[in-house]
């Protein structure tokens, strides 16, 4: 259920060392979420747009990884032009659908859809064990590193654990329903899974320690210094501030 | 409980992001080598929960279990609970970057808050023990919901609806989640009650005397 899509690619972006590309997608986003102008918005998701092809990215992949988002940007777009008081754009029967609502909608759906494209294509197009290395890099400390690459090597067989569970239950002929039995049986089952995950845990620790670990996980991918890390952060990071600066000084 | 990119205004995510950062680094130094284990595995049990589905009538929702987490981990919550935030955004696109401050602060800080509510009520008495979890696993949902308000009203006076629609919405989640928060504490307490800190009958050796003690007495 749980698989990385993009991670492996041969693309420029998938050559860039980890750290920058974890730096760029947080100047680039950071701009776009400060960005209050519709128009401006739309530069920011050429930008995003811009990076996917430079990732290779495949599109119906990328459109299947924003459903969640659809729905969002579906919702928001019923809800806010009947709520946000303001000039009546038009009228449908004692429905009003205003304008500041429509704008804020139009502003919101450009905003995220082009934020989370640049998460996709920089962030999303790379290993977790990279992500950990890239935040080691940029000093994020050793123990927020350790927690993630931990979590995530353990989720599936958390995962396992929690299908294994439920097998079970069902085996016995629990039917899930909208009854007190059913929360308390997945209650027990959600206790069962922190029961077996500490004792893995605890498992897992001392193995570790037979090993010799000693509070440190080391890489195997090595990024060598390459000019084109330079010029990828450089450009990323003066088309932000561009962009920031022409907003707040003509716009 | 999210909130998506492209929604709060840049005070607001600015004050998320400071927010998360403070709880983490307050989180890190609390947890320390021999515990980092047992929090990364939390953290996984927290990321799996919000797969497990459960019905509400003809519509499912998935768990959330901030409460329970924060029972269990304290301050650790907000490593793991931005960690799990962290994954869900690589892997299913929950939100992006900038908005993780904000929904850290949303999940973690009522998890800690509970922590120091209803911690000390737990093991007291079986009753006390259910009322305690069921509040922790409510009270958390509906200090999330009212953080995630705030959040939104702070960014647009003209949300204001779309708050109260939020907080209407959480009513059913507050509602299970309270149901298998007091259930799996109870549980907890019954099957394994090392793992909630503070718990005297805690260290093994104890529960092997308590199993000897329980085979002698059906003997």
């Amino acid at each position: 259920m749980i698989e990385e899509k993009f991670a492996f690619g041969n693309s420029m972006i998938h050559g860039l060392s980890p750290a920058v590309r974890i730096v760029s997608a947080g100047v680039l986003s950071s701009c776009a979420a400060l960005c209050d102008n519709l128009y401006m918005s739309g530069a920011y998701l050429g930008i995003a747009l811009v990076l996917c092809c430079m990732a290779k990215l495949n599109w119906k992949d990328v459109l299947l990884r924003l459903k969640p988002v659809f729905w969002f940007l579906l919702m928001i777009w019923i809800v806010l032009p009947l709520t946000f008081d303001g000039e009546v754009l038009f009228k449908y029967g004692i429905l009003e659908f205003t304008r500041p609502g429509i704008e804020l909608c139009a502003k919101i759906t450009v905003k995220s859809v082009s934020i989370l494209l640049m998460f996709t294509a920089l962030i999303a197009t790379m290993s977790i064990a990279s992500l950990g290395n890239g935040l080691h890099r940029i000093h994020v400390p050793d123990k927020m590193v350790f927690l993630l690459l931990m979590s995530y090597r353990y989720i599936a067989v958390i995962q396992e654990e929690y299908h294994r569970l439920l097998r079970a239950a069902k085996f016995r002929g629990f039917v899930p329903g909208t009854n007190l039995h059913s929360y308390k049986t997945f209650a027990y089952l959600a206790g069962m899974l922190f029961v077996r995950a500490s004792l893995r845990a605890r498992r897992v620790h001392n193995a570790m320690l037979c090993r010799g670990f000693h509070r440190k996980f080391y890489t195997l991918d090595l990024y060598q210094p390459n000019v084109l890390n330079t010029v990828f952060l450089t450009g990323t990071c003066l088309a932000g501030v561009a962009l920031v600066l022409f907003e707040r000084v003509w716009m | 409980m999210h909130i998506s990119e492209g929604v709060l205004s840049a005070p607001v995510l600015v004050s998320g992001a400071v927010i998360a950062v403070a709880g983490c680094a307050i989180g890190l130094k609390k947890i320390d080598y021999d515990h980092i284990v047992h929090v990364a595995m939390l953290a996984a049990v927290f990321f799996v929960a919000s797969l497990i589905h459960v019905n509400i009538g003809p519509s499912s929702a998935h768990l959330i279990l901030n409460g329970i987490i924060g029972l269990l981990l304290g301050f650790a919550a907000f490593p793991a609970i931005f960690i799990a935030l962290l994954l869900q955004a690589v892997f299913f696109q929950y939100g992006g970057l900038t908005v993780l401050g904000a929904n850290v602060v949303i999940m973690a800080l009522p998890a800690v808050m509970v922590h120091y509510l209803f911690l000390p009520l737990l093991g007291k008495s079986p009753r006390l023990s259910i009322a305690a979890g069921a509040l922790s696993g409510a009270g958390a949902i509906f200090l999330s919901s009212l953080i995630l308000s705030a959040a939104l009203w702070l960014t647009e006076k003209n949300f204001f609806e779309t708050c109260v629609l939020v907080m209407a919405a959480n009513i059913p989640i507050m509602i299970i989640e309270g149901i298998v928060t007091g259930f799996c504490v109870t549980f907890l307490l019954k099957v394994y009650p090392e793992i909630i800190p503070g718990q005297k009958n805690g260290n093994t050796s104890d529960r092997k005397s308590r199993i000897e003690k329980g085979q002698k007495n059906e003997v």
